[in-house]
């Protein structure tokens, strides 16, 4: 079977994101299949044969998680779709929400209905303004037309969707952190267990998926799962929206099978490194993955692959770098974004992420000393694992790769006074001036 | 509190805010919604505004205080008509935001955390806009702006600049 997108095919139509569009391509059936048709744990059952794992970064199989929600509950369950998309690097779920939101809200329905959920709350990042404006659009219209509401199309089966909006903060797309912001709180994560799917949003068992994951489903009921895992890898099998962006010629969202070769959706797909240079580094699934060397790049796209290859697929947010990239920028540039970002919680976390940053900081200025190498891999190894989410782990793993792999660049910055941009600004510096900034 | 006591939601924020409370099962987890309500009707989220949401809501003060601190995203007292939010996470740094950041602190004057004097501008540096592939980027206010050269950041300022001299939004 040839690869057939089913993101992303329209959406150089004007009307792509219309209700309209959407079912005169077949929209909404597979919904009504689910709705009219289907037993809960056979569409469970069928994901799980699917093997559609978790788009969001983790990769967990979706099924699986679905079928950690209690059958028999006197709470009601809820479903908490992540769209925070937050991740450096990665905007392709916006492309769904903005381009094809019924395609998400198919999704939602077929997920809901297996797991028995008569509310889904969609958590959009705050800044995603038009994004969510084309949401509750989309919502008011699929209400209107009775496909969400009191019989969602023509069953039984009830349904609401809420659009929550978060407010600018990278931790809310952890799960737990997500549920905490829904409850009108700060968006700090939670130890585990109790997992959300037992004890989740107001205290009740929730599914939590991201928007691609769920944007899968009704292609998954179209083919079957047979057909399904047929495309890509058996072990992370399934169309990937692949993000590409940095020094390239042609940076955007790609929609291909997963395990797609990295140096070909850099060369082929994102038009290549720009203005003919030659490739340094590369960070194949967000900032917090393991960075890459030009030499690493022959790896597929897919969850297995990355992880053998020491690294991780992720949100699948590729960032190219080019050979006149200082690696010593790039980490500073990477860390103050999780200093900024750590929610304060866990000492380790706040600490360390803090440290990092003034490191990478000192070093790029001038003032960099040949024991903060080791001093970043020391403090990365008492930041991993020791903290209630990941945020520490997506910090230290970028900044042990990245010192480890381009050592060179780390070595000449503290030898030359700084990285070669600040020395261009401050040619008068010998170094050390600003050291204790 | 005198200024709490003029500070209200008008019957259409109040509309909002009632169907608000009919989608969650706690009043509470009504707040991060009901802030953007007090954003767009008060301007800005200063502290009477805040303390308006929490008498509202029957919420200690505090806590909104807390929950709107925490976030970066809410409209705090005392931007300009104007936000200038720069991504500055990797992928614009690697495509220029650097260099945006400098045109706009040239243009108008302000450095970054600044408000320029005629309080139409405020400039901020912000963490990853999700929209890496049209980097640079600035969110201004709700919109963003995507794939900039530096003649576009001149003519956004100047864009902007007319609007206000025409009083729009």
């Amino acid at each position: 079977m040839s690869f057939r997108k089913i993101f992303t095919p329209y959406i150089h139509e004007d009307k792509c994101h219309s209700l309209k569009f959407y079912r005169s391509n077949g929209g909404y059936e597979q919904a009504r299949k689910a709705l009219n048709d289907w037993q809960p744990d056979d569409l469970i059952e069928t994901v799980k044969a699917a093997n559609l794992r978790g788009r969001g970064g983790a990769g967990f199989p979706t099924g699986v998680k679905w079928g950690f929600v209690p059958k028999q509950s006197d709470k009601p369950k809820y479903l908490a779709v992540n769209a925070d998309e937050s991740e450096p690097g990665t905007f392709k779920d916006r492309l769904i929400m903005e381009k094809n939101p019924h395609l998400l809200l198919e999704g939602i329905i077929i997920c809901c209905k297996a797991v028995g959920i008569h509310h889904a709350y969609i958590y959009i990042r705050g800044e995603f303004v038009f994004g969510a404006n084309r949401l509750q659009n989309a919502i008011d219209r699929a209400y209107s037309e009775g496909i969400l509401g009191e019989n969602c199309l023509g069953s039984d089966f009830k349904l609401d969707v809420t659009v929550h909006r978060g407010a600018g903060a990278y931790i809310c797309g952890e799960e737990t952190g997500m549920l905490t912001s829904i409850e009108g709180d700060r968006g700090q994560p939670k130890l585990k267990p109790p997992f959300p799917a037992v004890e989740g949003l107001f205290g009740c068992p929730t599914v939590v998926n991201n928007v691609e994951t769920l944007a899968n489903l009704p292609y998954i009921l179209e083919i079957g799962a047979e057909e399904y895992r047929k495309i890509g890898p058996e072990n992370s099998p399934g169309p990937k929206l692949f993000c590409v962006s940095g020094h390239v010629e042609k940076p955007g969202v790609f929609e291909l099978p997963m395990g797609v070769s990295l140096r070909t959706l850099i060369d082929e797909h994102a038009g290549g490194v720009w203005k003919g240079r030659k490739l340094k580094a590369v960070i194949p699934g967000g900032s917090s993955a393991h960075v890459l060397t030009a030499d690493e790049c022959d790896v597929a796209m897919d969850i297995e692959s990355l992880a053998a290859a020491g690294t991780m697929l992720g949100s699948a947010g590729v960032i190219v770098m080019d050979e006149t990239t200082c690696m010593v920028d790039a980490l500073l540039n990477i860390m103050r974004f999780y200093h900024h970002e750590s929610c304060g919680q866990c000492t380790p976390c706040r600490e360390g992420t803090g440290w990092l940053e003034k490191i990478a900081h000192r070093i790029a200025v001038g003032g960099g000393r040949m024991e903060d190498l080791d001093l970043v891999t020391e403090v990365c190894d008492r930041m991993v694992g020791k903290t209630i989410c990941a945020l520490a782990d997506a910090a230290a793993f970028p900044a042990e790769s990245i010192v480890k792999k381009f050592r060179e660049d780390f070595v000449a910055a503290i030898e030359n006074g700084g990285s070669p941009a600040w020395v261009k600004r401050h040619p008068a510096n010998t170094g050390g001036a600003a050291a204790h900034v | 509190m005198t200024v709490t006591e003029t500070l209200a939601f008008s019957d259409e924020a109040m509309k909002k805010y009632e169907w608000l409370l009919s989608r969650y099962p706690t009043r509470k987890a009504a707040l991060l919604p009901t802030l953007r309500i007090a954003e767009s009707e008060f301007g800005e989220l200063g502290v009477p505004q805040m303390k308006y949401v929490a008498d509202l809501m029957e919420i200690p003060p505090a806590t909104v205080f807390g929950v709107v601190t925490f976030y970066t995203h809410y409209r705090r007292a005392g931007v300009g008509k104007y936000h200038l939010q720069v991504c500055s996470t990797l992928s614009c740094a690697l495509r220029g935001s650097g260099d945006v950041v400098s045109r706009v602190t040239e243009r108008l004057g302000i450095g970054v955390g600044e408000t320029s004097d005629c309080g139409l501008f405020t400039l901020s540096k912000v963490e990853c806009l999700g929209s890496c592939d049209t980097a640079p980027v600035i969110q201004c206010n709700d919109d963003y702006h995507e794939g900039l050269s530096l003649e576009d950041v001149d003519a956004l300022i100047e864009q902007l600049r007319q609007e206000a001299g025409k009083g729009g939004a």
